[in-house]
């Protein structure tokens, strides 16, 4: 090949570097192996995660903890506290009228998935957990309105209490929407960003109207 | 190299030449979901221009015309299939349900927006929202009529949600579906120049929708005058929409077919309305004070009528 004639290592340019392969420290034989540790550990690190994702969701920042170490607990914990929260009172009224909580159930989760199905088909890159993580942990703005809600209930049921639990709920979605979008909103394409928020808003109003309508028998 | 890609259209589809020659002329389309559509290749350029002949042009529009070609025929089961159904910008869905609120005399709204990318977001998150505003709208309304009576309690009204979601999702996906079959066995019969593909059609119906929402919202008011006003302009303004679009579908057939499918479209439309405005919406009382009717024990017995 003629053109290789004249290539070749220049004698300046040192030619090092280690040959051995550094033994990995993620080998299982040199984990700290979690099945020893006691179960306090165990519970309080899974404890910790949820804390500190919940702590993300209260003051939004750009983080990456509730994208990349995406858990369900906490949706889970705010789901159940929340269908709970909402059941009307005595066990057997029929006439209730507010959501069973399996309704509430299946709307947080089936709204969640929807959701994300949508912003994966108008090509979102986020993944589909991650996607449910940040809508289920975005719900704890609410549920602190239901739980003041209920608090202000005890108290009376007139139009004071209503106006305030109107400004808590309001308060409370925009906190929640605003929260979601702010996670979310980057891993969408740039045009179809409106497309992908508004199914965010209408779980969350469909939330709060649940949350604001709700009365006690 | 367009004698190559000519060919190889040819075997792609057979119309994608005619129409390349003849743009304006419309097309008789064998339907089904998987079929490429004829000018998907307007997609990868400007939105706004008119569809024309792109074959003889330069080396780059070939390969697009190609990967074009091929971008929606993927298999149903992968999840690629399912995303060629949401290929929609923002400023294309509002241009829609613009289309769909201010129908312009003469224009099909098919063929004026949706120009073979039919889009399954618009009707699905249009019905959602419409069921929703059905059901908040429905519960605000009956709180405000029987506000002030000792005897009310309120109550949410959640069952009620189920039965919108039900009747909307019912009406916007299953009406579709028999007028799409019925066009179909009608096509078999006589040749129509204009047929509509089935997701065309939904995308029809779902942008049809969006003009309740508003009028949901209106629906508080508890007048009844109010209300069938609202009923009878919401009717006219997508029922036109649904007329022009369906018009020319069925104008070739039998005169009698074509008029009774168009008043068969409007009536299912109207009952739709009439429907939900009935069922979620408490009628207003009228605050007459009915004559005093005196009683056998001497007593008065004052009556209310709604």
């Amino acid at each position: 090949f003629p053109g290789l004639a004249d290539v070749s290592i220049s004698q300046d340019i040192p030619v090092e570097g280690e040959i051995t392969v550094p033994v990995g420290s993620h080998s299982p034989d040199e984990d700290y192996s979690t099945l020893d540790e006691p179960v306090k550990d165990t519970i309080m690190r899974d404890l910790k995660a949820v804390g500190k994702k919940f702590v993300h969701v209260m003051y939004p920042r750009k983080s990456s903890a509730l994208l990349r170490d995406w858990d369900l607990w906490g949706p889970l914990v705010l789901c159940v506290s929340l269908a709970l929260m909402l059941q009307g009172g005595s066990a057997d009224s029929k006439d209730d009228g507010g959501p069973q909580f399996a309704e509430v159930f299946v709307i947080i989760w089936f709204g969640a998935v929807v959701i994300t199905l949508n912003s994966k088909l108008l090509g979102g890159t986020i993944s589909f957990f991650q996607s449910l993580c940040v809508l289920g942990y975005c719900v704890l703005p609410l549920t602190v309105a239901m739980l003041v809600c209920r608090l202000v209930l005890l108290a009376g049921a007139g139009t004071i209490s209503f106006i305030i639990r109107l400004i808590v709920v309001g308060a409370m979605f925009g906190w929640s929407t605003l929260a979601s979008t702010a996670f979310l909103a980057d891993s969408q394409p740039p045009n179809r960003k409106a497309l992908v928020v508004y199914p965010i808003f209408l779980f969350y109003f469909v939330i709060s109207w649940m949350i604001l309508t709700f009365t006690p028998q | 190299i367009a004698c190559l890609v000519m060919y190889l259209f040819a075997e792609f589809d057979d119309a994608a030449n005619l129409l390349a020659a003849n743009p304006d002329a419309t097309t008789i389309s064998i339907d089904e979901p998987a079929e490429i559509p004829k000018n998907q290749h307007s997609r990868l350029q400007e939105p706004g221009r008119e569809e024309d002949d792109e074959l003889l042009g330069t080396d780059d529009s070939d390969k697009t015309e190609l990967l074009a070609g091929q971008k929606k025929s993927a298999p149903f089961w992968t999840f690629e299939y399912y995303q060629t159904f949401f290929d929609v910008d923002t400023y294309q869905v509002l241009d829609r349900i613009k289309g769909s609120v201010f129908p312009v005399p003469g224009k099909n709204f098919v063929r004026l927006y949706i120009r073979s990318n039919p889009d399954l977001y618009g009707p699905f998150w249009i019905c959602a929202t419409l069921v929703f505003t059905i059901a908040v709208s429905g519960n605000l309304s009956n709180f405000f009529i029987h506000l002030g009576k000792p005897t009310y309690h309120y109550v949410p009204e959640f069952r009620k949600v189920s039965i919108a979601a039900t009747t909307i999702y019912a009406y916007a996906w299953l009406v579709p579906l028999a007028l799409w079959g019925f066009l179909m066995w009608r096509n078999s019969k006589v040749m129509n120049i204009v047929s509509y593909s089935f997701l065309e059609i939904v995308c029809v119906y779902g942008y049809s929708l969006f003009i309740y929402i508003p009028t949901a919202i209106l629906w508080i008011i508890p007048q009844k005058v109010v209300r069938w006003v609202l009923v009878v302009f919401s009717l006219c303004l997508s029922g036109s929409v649904l007329v022009m679009t369906f018009w020319p579908a069925v104008r070739d057939d039998n005169r009698r077919i074509a008029v009774a499918t168009v008043a068969t479209i409007l009536l299912l439309h109207a009952l739709l309305s009439v429907g939900c405005l009935a069922y979620f919406f408490d009628a207003p009382e009228l605050d007459i004070p009915a004559p005093i009717i005196p009683a056998h024990n001497g007593t008065t017995v004052i009556t209310k009528s709604h």
